[in-house]
């Protein structure tokens, strides 16, 4: 056969059948992903090959579980699937915390990863790890492809799994001779999910319980989470504290599900939220809670936890019913749906006395700090932060104190605006994340509140910001600490700093070795001027904020104390 | 409290890893877990023993039915139900107890499937109640090995006893 006639044959069995990289490649394309975050890899190469003529903007991270938050990062700011790509073996393994974290706060999130030949799966072969086992208890699904007949529907399905009920991530190994094996598609794909209900409308009777107990409530108290994010149910939620008149505490994953600005809202509720939000949540008779779970940094002590309340729990996910806390109205159900419903019921009622009652705690105890001081203090770099950003920046966080001080002072009003690790507790979340919520949102001002050693575990993908030249900010709250064990060592452990500090690296040098642009903010003053120039800048930014090393969050209720037995409110107090 | 769970599941190869992985990470004790085909190739029904009060047994169920595979799930507390264990026990059985053995397994209507000098391998089904009465009166002639199934339920559609 001449040259020609054996390219002209290759042509033509290609024009009835695919690839299994090909396919993949359509099939996400199908789906409406155009950015996805992925590391090359020998079993990944035929799908890396495909991408590479695709019309798919390929973020590479500098490590898989960097890649993995990013996508996660993209998933919360967007709203849409996060979507990232490993190889076998340590690429896959390398995705587990990711994966984790996206099912902790119910992320969605679909997992591609390469696997070894079918026929080596189970041999110890080069970089074979067993992925579906590894990761099986840290997604919400996942499954193995050793049919490519299979592989475009169990990718509809790995979409669908994902985005739907309580989203979560998704895992899809795919061996490579799978990718490489080609197939003439039959047909449109069916999904085959006998097992996998979604169930959106809550039951009309309960929906009518709870307006009836919100009407006849006095002293009520609304407790939003992350699932009135997801369900995009902000809007219906204020109309509903409008209507009904009532306040509203967020968990860390529901902050900016509420508007922190208006009246109604108090704040952050649990170990480090506020103290009228846990006074008003230990004294309520009715507490609502929409789309959280009663974990246990929100509900402390759990016997002792709104021991005055009826509990109504509105939710998309059963298993959150009634796990922790036992619950007297459950509503099984989408929060915009179950919310809308749930307006058309609820009356007005003026509960100026309950206001009235919160007002004064909020006066009395609001978040604080001492202003006097001459060191920086944390919080004043983030009231800073949020004062010059008026509030509409995009906030990711380490996980720690630097998480905890931007919970509580910056003001949060939009949905989509406060990314953080709330479940898991991920150190290192915060940069890769930004990196996610500044691909998904190129025009916003995305800003990583990070600790120092949370910025260690992943600082790296600084140079995936510099490739892909994102201005993200990132502000170090530097204190030379594992601040949060550091709080807890002073507080429980004597002072015993056992391996919570660490010689840390100067980050402007790092940043600046990186190519982004990097500077040490050292003195209180310095500061205003300081976060001018970081949200000035275009370039990827590190500001290293050497605050006040010994600072602690308060207030706190240590783990199995009641809500309402907070530590610190002295010093709040004192400070107010 | 014992209870027993019945979930249909997708019979899709990593299912029951699937499932016995959320009984270990959530710390859910499982008495027996018993795993076949049913009528449907697509489909294996798993039966599921779990001790604990109703608060545990409740999120089981609700656990069991988000994992995407499991089609169905059933409490049968409370319910017309029958259960049964198989089992199959070697007695140590010398030739001059032999006859008062054959009679105890007449009793229990066992089955001897095996037959040595010295042992006799026996088949017994039933309620696990009556698996282990048979295991207390083998006792004393000695007890050389025992397997068993666990418990594999199914609700009564009629609500009398028929006795097989």
């Amino acid at each position: 056969m001449s040259p020609k006639s054996r390219s002209a044959a290759v042509s033509a069995d290609k024009s009835t059948s695919k690839a299994g990289a090909q396919i993949i490649v359509d099939t996400l394309i199908d789906l409406g992903v155009d950015t996805m975050f992925g590391y090359c890899g020998g079993v990944v190469l035929p799908l890396f090959d495909r991408l590479y003529d695709a019309p798919i903007r390929v973020i590479v991270p500098r490590h898989e579980q960097g890649g993995c938050h990013m996508a996660d990062g993209y998933a919360r700011a967007s709203g849409k699937v996060g979507v990232v790509i490993a190889t076998s073996g340590p690429g896959a393994c390398n995705l587990v915390t990711g994966l984790a974290t996206a099912l902790m706060d119910s992320v969605p999130l679909v997992a591609l990863t390469g696997q070894v030949r079918t026929e080596l799966i189970g041999n110890d072969a080069f970089q074979e790890a067993d992925t579906t086992g590894i990761t099986r208890s840290v997604t919400k699904y996942n499954s193995i492809v050793k049919d490519i007949k299979d592989l475009s529907r169990v990718i509809h399905e790995a979409f669908y799994i994902a985005s739907t009920s309580r989203p979560g991530p998704v895992l899809v190994d795919i061996p490579v001779d799978i990718q490489v094996a080609r197939y003439e598609a039959d047909g449109p794909v069916k999904m085959d999910l006998p097992g996998y209900k979604v169930q959106t409308k809550g039951h009309t009777r309960q929906i009518s319980a709870t307006a009836a107990a919100i009407n006849k409530s006095e002293k009520p108290v609304l407790y939003v989470g992350g699932g009135v994010v997801t369900a995009n149910a902000s809007e219906e939620l204020r109309a509903l504290a409008q209507k009904a008149h009532l306040p509203v505490t967020m968990t860390l994953m529901g902050l900016g599900a509420f508007d922190q600005n208006s009246p109604e809202s108090l704040d952050m509720l649990g170990m480090h939220g506020s103290a009228y939000a846990n006074y008003a949540v230990q004294e309520c008779d009715l507490l609502i809670a929409i789309g959280a779970r009663f974990d246990d940094r929100v509900t402390g002590k759990v016997k002792t936890f709104a021991p005055n309340a009826k509990i109504i729990h509105i939710d998309i996910d059963p298993t959150s019913i009634s796990k922790n806390v036992i619950v007297d109205i459950p509503v099984v159900g989408d929060a915009k749906y179950i919310l809308t419903e749930l307006l058309k019921e609820v009356e007005f009622r003026e509960r100026a006395a309950w206001f009235k009652r919160i007002a004064e705690w909020k006066k009395k105890l609001p978040f604080t700090y001492d202003k006097k001081v001459s060191t920086i203090k944390p919080q004043y770099v983030i009231e800073e932060l949020c004062r010059q950003t008026k509030g509409e920046a995009i906030v990711t966080t380490g996980v720690g104190q630097n998480q905890m001080w931007a919970a509580q002072f910056f003001k949060f009003s939009r949905p989509r605006q406060f990314i953080s690790s709330g479940g898991l507790g991920t150190m290192g979340y915060g940069l890769p994340a930004a990196i996610g919520a500044q691909i998904a949102r190129p025009d916003a001002t995305v800003i990583d509140i990070d600790g120092d050693h949370s910025f260690n575990m992943t600082m790296t993908e600084l140079a995936t910001a510099v490739e892909h030249k994102l201005p993200i900010k990132v502000c170090i709250l530097n204190n030379g600490y594992m601040g949060m064990p550091r709080q807890w060592q002073e507080l429980f452990y004597g002072k015993r700093y056992s391996c919570s500090c660490l010689q840390n690296p100067n980050y402007a040098d790092v940043a600046k070795a990186l190519g982004a642009a990097g500077e040490t903010v050292e003195k209180k003053a310095d500061v205003p001027k300081a976060i001018e120039k970081l949200l000035a800048e275009k370039r990827p930014c590190v500001f290293d904020f050497r605050i006040e090393r010994e600072e602690n969050v308060w207030p706190m209720v240590a783990a199995g104390k009641s809500l309402n037995e907070m530590d610190g409110l002295d010093i709040l107090e004192s400070m107010a | 409290m014992k209870h027993i769970i019945s979930a249909l599941v997708e019979n899709k190869p990593g299912v029951l890893a699937h499932v016995a992985g959320m009984f270990a990470a959530r710390a859910f004790n499982i008495d027996s877990l018993v795993v076949g085909r049913t009528e449907d190739p697509k489909l294996s029904r798993m039966t599921i023993v779990v001790v604990g009060d109703d608060r545990v047994v409740e999120q089981v169920r609700k656990q069991l039915a988000k994992i995407v595979p499991v089609v169905k799930v059933q409490d049968f507390a409370g319910q017309p139900m029958v259960a049964r264990d198989l089992m199959l026990i070697t007695i140590s059985a010398p030739a001059d107890k032999r006859p008062e053995i054959l009679s105890l397994i007449e009793m229990f209507k066992g089955r001897v499937v095996d037959i040595s000098t010295k042992q006799l391998m026996v088949e017994v089904s039933g309620p696990e109640s009556k698996i282990e009465a048979f295991i207390d009166a083998c006792k004393p002639y000695g007890i050389k090995n025992v397997a068993r199934t666990g418990t594999i339920a199914m609700p009564r559609q009629g609500q009398a006893e028929v006795k097989s």
